[in-house]
């Protein structure tokens, strides 16, 4: 009541002094009661933080927006083709249809089956998103939908984050987080529009399952950590880096224990989150029983067991009051406690019941091990290390906001901080190693950046404000003996604080302003490519469009037959499923590396023997993609000795050294000659040798590669040319049936 | 039903495999060629192999006789044949005239019809060129001929008319009847390629014979020896189009049918050469009188339905079924043999099972689907001396079981099922005691 007649009182007053004294407001206000004024200054903080929150939040969601307005309402890039057509197929088949799904136009002729390889939360999100929409009689498309989930997601994302930032510092850190993780390049990279892929959902889970876990260690409550274990379910559900949660948390729980920080509250929140957390999770097919199976997952359990041996051994204490017969006891127990475990761990892994580490998570430990040992993961470009280049393009000033609030937070440490410093440090470890984990770390970047912000502008106007505040106390309430005293140290270094104070602040806010502009150039200029449309600056700064890759899969669509099988290297499997309608041999999901090395090995094999295989693969079309014409830099000619070292790594007769020279990939006359006639080098440079693709270059000068190429008399034996695009990036050849005669 | 789009994607095609066979150029009903065209470098010809042509004729084909450097020859007409099959009686014709080269002749047979090439002594790189496409070799020295002092004819007492009586053994080719006396040759060796699996032998030459020529002295080691020297060979294409290559025109001609043979070193004397009935016999199988196999679509269904499905399921048991037809000349007969197979294959066969038959044409058989899902394919690949290659394939995806395929309760879980109640039991008498029994 009180709240709603405060506008009404002041309202007057104020028109009041307006129209008699403008000089000195101040005074005026000071003249009311201190107490109202106090519930409207937390009535205009409301009103500010839910406005400022808003703001935030719609800002979040025009800012990925770019990519629609430069080129159109689009699927990107590879793998959200394959889950924009599962979410098609979850649309119009229903739940089950899809969890059932066996898809027999993948992987031919093997099949999969995409229910149980999945990660379902995407697209039933994206499903529900759309069937709400429905029964509100919003009749949008589902790719609609699917184009605007991640920035939708995103936008939910600050929300998450002010709530976070808020549990962890104050309410202005929070505030600060959302505005900083709304357009934190390292975010927008993989949530602009169209961007529909499992990180689009699974950073807000994540960011969700930590701050509801956090929530519950300082409350110790059980509806927290219920709360805390359904995020971490929605997680699991949404994306293969939910491991990263169940090693995080473990981890956060023993080094709370190691410190001594054991409490009541950690045990509840843990084990109920754990538990319970366990168990939905074995309800995703693709999970399953991991949680109690793999290496992965074992250190949660370790920590889980070691919690109940902590709480046994606390309770014995409490029983035994003789401190000396309780130490004797602690070192039976440690020890046997330790003894059980190792011998379970060692027998589960001998006997195979826990299967061993995966190689992706060994080459995040180890970031040169996919490299020694997995061709596969090593040959994809988001799999490489970070370089700093891109860490600063992507956190820019946050770099070294980073750091300065990690000091604030161990100067104000409590169970909250340091799980945000913990899974700061880690997932800034994990995104050095793997350049597309950037994105774990910039949650927790965002958020210790928000502190080092607000912590320091709090400071710095607290500075500003009693110097202000202390002539008005004084004048008001007259000048205390006690309080002139400190009043005089303060007067005597108050023209420097006062400006040192506001240079500060000007400062801040210039960084915050710079990184503002930073964001908006990197999310219009870098991450809005749908990279399926290629955009290039003509000679007169004019936008030139590509849109072959739509025009080859379009063609394949309208001209293929409907059960013909398509060759390509597996970047393309999904577009081509996807938009193309056909049959792939293999795809982006790289679950058999036999039957990729196989495309490999025929991609780098003589034409006669690349054809015996596609015969046993019974391969219709071959698909190549060529950046020679257009300068087009990430094409097969350039992933080609991946596909040598993946081809050989199954099959030694393909030897890479013998597409090399010198230790040199090249293309031009002094190519090695298996190189110069192998399959791919043929399909890509087929008539290409009468083409003159630059003004005062020779015939056949790929522009990619910036060479003359090495062989320009290319004849095919079993394949023909079947179709390529209009700027040659895709070409399309036929795969001849066997010669009649012979 | 819900499966739907998957299903009608997958929906099992006939294969490309069986494309060329019904495109089949003259119809697929009735197989035999019908109009022959036949070039002739000496029209004289005609009269000198007229039992040849009126054994054809009284067939019911329709003969075209055309000099070969005649200027309008023509196989085709707007796109269309004109011919369903050809014999080139001109081995000395250096090019044939009109529209017609080795390549149209090549395209000819592609198209799926059918030829009888012969050549002779001293025959031309034309008739050498389309020789050589169909995987035969003739000696490249053109003076060369067959010699064999020991498998000759007596008759002339000329070793180079051999009594050749190393036939190939297969009834469809040379039809049931034995061919009892020796087939009289002059001419050309020839050689097949080994790379080609499509020719072979018909008339094989005696392991003394050789090829040189006759006039003059050998002065170094022949090229052709042995039984590796061919006289006769057939050809049948990927698309079914038959051809046969002679090495000797005259082994069609009116005389050496009608001449009597013995051979040397042999007591039987023939009153009649073998050459008529084997001219007649290989006539009948080139031009698709015999040996012409039909298949009907594959047909498979679920065991207990008649539809057939679009997808299977691991472990379903399965009834397969394919219709095979024979051409007896005049008519569809059902075809009978014991060793036909279905392949259930996917990379490799994991089902292979031979069909059984009812003699009314149709071949069953049922098996169970293998534990293993993935797309695969009915097979039947049926190779058999002589006649037409099937090569039928149809595709099916086959699933793993859904979610609530499985069994609902394991009898070997029952101690869990007992164990996870009476937990929930326990735990709650626990906590009323714990509660209200303090």
């Amino acid at each position: 009541m009180g709240g709603k007649q405060d506008p009404t009182a002041n309202g007057s007053p104020k028109s009041e002094s307006m129209g008699a004294k403008k000089a000195s407001p101040d005074l005026l206000n000071s003249s009311f009661s201190f107490k109202s004024l106090k519930l409207k200054t937390k009535q205009q903080e409301l009103l500010l933080r839910v406005s400022i929150l808003g703001l935030v939040y719609v800002l979040a969601f025009i800012a990925r927006l770019f990519s629609v307005l430069r080129y159109e309402s689009m699927i990107h890039e590879f793998d959200p083709y394959f889950n924009y057509r599962t979410t098609l197929y979850l649309t119009e088949k229903g739940f089950y249809e899809f969890w059932n799904w066996f898809d027999s136009e993948s992987w031919y002729p093997l099949g999969r089956i995409i229910g149980g390889t999945l990660y379902p939360g995407l697209m039933v999100t994206a499903a529900l998103i759309y069937w709400t929409l429905r029964f509100l009689r919003f009749f949008v498309h589902i790719r609609e939908v699917c184009v605007l989930t991640a920035p939708f997601f995103a936008s939910n994302t600050t929300i998450v984050a002010y709530f976070f930032g808020k549990e962890i510092w104050d309410t202005g850190a929070g505030l600060v987080a959302a505005a900083l993780i709304a357009i934190c390049p390292g975010y927008i990279s993989r949530s602009v529009a169209g961007s529909y892929d499992n990180e689009a959902v699974a950073i807000f889970a994540l960011l969700l399952t930590f701050y509801l876990f956090v929530k519950a260690v300082k409350t110790g409550s059980l509806s927290w950590a219920l709360g805390s274990a359904f995020g971490y379910f929605y997680m699991v559900s949404a994306w293969g880096g939910y491991v990263f949660i169940i090693n995080l948390v473990p981890l956060y729980v023993l080094v709370l224990l190691i410190t001594g920080r054991y409490s009541m509250r950690l045990y509840v929140a843990y084990n109920c989150m754990y538990i319970l957390g366990m168990l939905l999770a074995m309800q995703i097919r693709f999970v399953g029983f991991q949680h109690v199976q793999s290496g992965e997952h074992m250190g949660a359990m370790g920590v889980f067991l070691l919690m109940q041996v902590f709480y046994f051994l606390d309770w014995v204490k409490y029983q035994l009051n003789d401190t000396k017969l309780f130490q004797t006891f602690l070192r039976i127990t440690v020890t046997s406690a330790i003894l059980v475990g190792g011998i379970a761990l060692g027998v589960g892994t001998a006997s195979g019941y826990i299967s061993p580490w995966t190689g992706r998570f060994y080459s995040l430990l180890d970031p040169t091990y996919a490299k020694d040992h997995i061709p596969i993961i090593a040959s994809v470009s988001e799999h490489q290390p970070t370089a700093w280049s891109s860490f600063m393009f992507d956190y820019h000033i946050l770099l070294f906001l980073f750091p300065a609030g990690l000091y604030f937070c161990f100067k104000r440490l409590s169970d909250a901080t340091i799980f945000i410093v913990m899974y700061g440090l880690t997932s800034l470890y994990f995104a050095g190693v793997m350049v597309r984990l950037i994105l774990v770390a910039t949650p927790a970047v965002c958020l210790i950046s928000a502190i080092a912000v607000s912590a320091t502008v709090k400071n710095l106007t607290s500075l500003l404000r009693t110097k202000q505040k202390v002539p008005q106390t004084g004048s008001t309430k007259g000048v205390g003996s006690s309080k002139s005293s400190s009043k005089v140290t303060l007067d005597q270094s108050q023209p420097f604080q006062k400006n040192g104070a506001i240079a500060l602040l000007v400062g801040v806010f210039y960084l915050l302003s710079r990184y503002a502009i930073h964001c908006t150039w990197v999310t219009s200029e870098a991450y809005s490519s749908p990279s399926i449309v290629l955009a290039a600056r003509g000679a007169h700064g004019n936008r030139i469009i590509f849109d072959d890759y739509r025009e080859a899969y379009y063609w394949l669509r309208q001209n293929t037959p409907t059960d013909a099988k398509v060759m390509s290297w597996w970047d393309y499997g999904y577009q081509i499923t996807a938009m193309g309608n056909r049959t792939v041999i293999v795809d982006n999901n790289t679950w058999n590396n036999t039957h990729i090395a196989t495309v490999g090995r025929a991609m780098s094999s003589y034409e006669d023997e690349a054809y015996d295989i596609m015969r046993s693969l019974d391969v219709n079309y071959v698909l190549v993609v060529f950046g020679g014409v257009t300068g087009y830099s990430s094409d097969d000619i350039n992933k080609f000795l991946w596909m040598v070292r993946i081809g050989g790594g199954v099959y030694p007769v393909i030897k890479e050294p013998d597409y090399l020279v010198n230790g040199e990939f090249r293309v031009d006359k002094g190519a090695s000659p298996k190189m110069l006639n192998c399959l791919m080098y043929k399909l890509c440079y087929y008539r290409f040798g009468e083409l003159v693709t630059e003004y005062g270059k020779p015939t056949g000068y790929d522009r990619a590669r910036g060479v003359e190429i090495g062989n320009k008399d290319i004849k095919l034996e079993h394949l023909e040319e079947a179709y390529t695009t209009s700027n040659w990036i895709v070409r399309i050849y036929r795969v001849k049936p066997p010669t009649n005669r012979l | 039903e819900a499966n739907m789009m998957n299903l009608s994607r997958s929906v099992a095609l006939i294969s490309l495999f069986l494309l060329p066979l019904l495109s089949f150029s003259f119809s697929v009903d009735n197989p035999t060629d019908r109009r022959v065209l036949v070039l002739l470098d000496d029209l004289s010809l005609k009269s000198s192999h007229s039992i040849f042509f009126s054994t054809l004729k009284s067939r019911g084909f329709d003969l075209d006789f055309k000099l070969a450097d005649d200027s309008k020859l023509a196989l085709q007409r707007y796109g269309q044949y004109l011919y369903d099959g050809l014999i080139i009686f001109a081995p000395s014709t250096e090019r044939f005239g009109g529209a017609l080269d080795s390549k149209s002749i090549a395209d000819f047979v592609d198209s799926g019809r059918d030829l009888i090439l012969s050549a002779d002594t001293s025959a031309s790189d034309l008739i050498r060129g389309i020789a050589l496409e169909c995987g035969v070799d003739f000696d490249e020295d053109s003076s060369a001929m067959v010699i064999d002092h020991s498998s000759f004819s007596l008759s002339d007492g000329d070793h180079t008319l051999i009594a050749a009586d190393d036939l190939v053994k297969s009834d469809v080719i040379l039809g049931k009847t034995k061919i009892e006396a020796p087939v009289l040759f002059r001419g050309v060796a020839h050689s097949l390629n080994p790379t080609n699996n499509l020719v072979l032998k018909v008339l094989s030459a005696s392991p003394s014979a050789y090829s040189a020529n006759p006039s003059s002295k050998l002065s170094s080691p022949p090229q052709l020896t042995g039984s590796a020297i061919s006289l006769v060979s057939v050809m049948q294409a990927r698309n079914n189009a038959r051809v046969v290559i002679s090495g000797s025109l005259q082994l069609f001609s009116d005389r050496l049918f009608r001449s009597g043979v013995q051979k040397a070193g042999s007591p039987n004397k023939y009153e009649k050469s073998g050459n008529e009935q084997f001219a007649t016999e290989l006539s009948k199988w080139v031009f698709h009188e015999r040996g012409h196999l039909k298949a009907g679509s594959l047909v498979h269904h679920r065991v207990g339905e008649t539809d057939e499905p679009a997808i299977y399921r691991i472990k379903d048991d399965l009834e397969f079924s394919v219709e095979i037809l024979e051409w007896s000349g005049r008519s569809w007969e059902p075809y009978v043999a014991d060793d036909l197979q279905v392949q259930f294959y996917m990379m490799s066969p994991y089902v292979l099972k031979t069909l059984s038959t009812d003699k009314k044409g149709m071949f069953h058989t049922s098996f169970k689907v293998p534990d293993v899902y993935g797309v695969f394919q009915f097979k039947v690949e049926y190779e058999k001396l002589g006649y037409t290659t099937l090569s039928l394939s149809k595709q099916i995806p086959v699933r793993p079981y859904r979610h609530n395929e499985y069994e609902r309760f394991i009898p070997t879980a029952y101690p869990y099922y007992g164990a996870c109640f009476t937990t929930m039991a326990g735990f709650f008498v626990f906590s009323f005691v714990y509660l209200y029994h303090k």
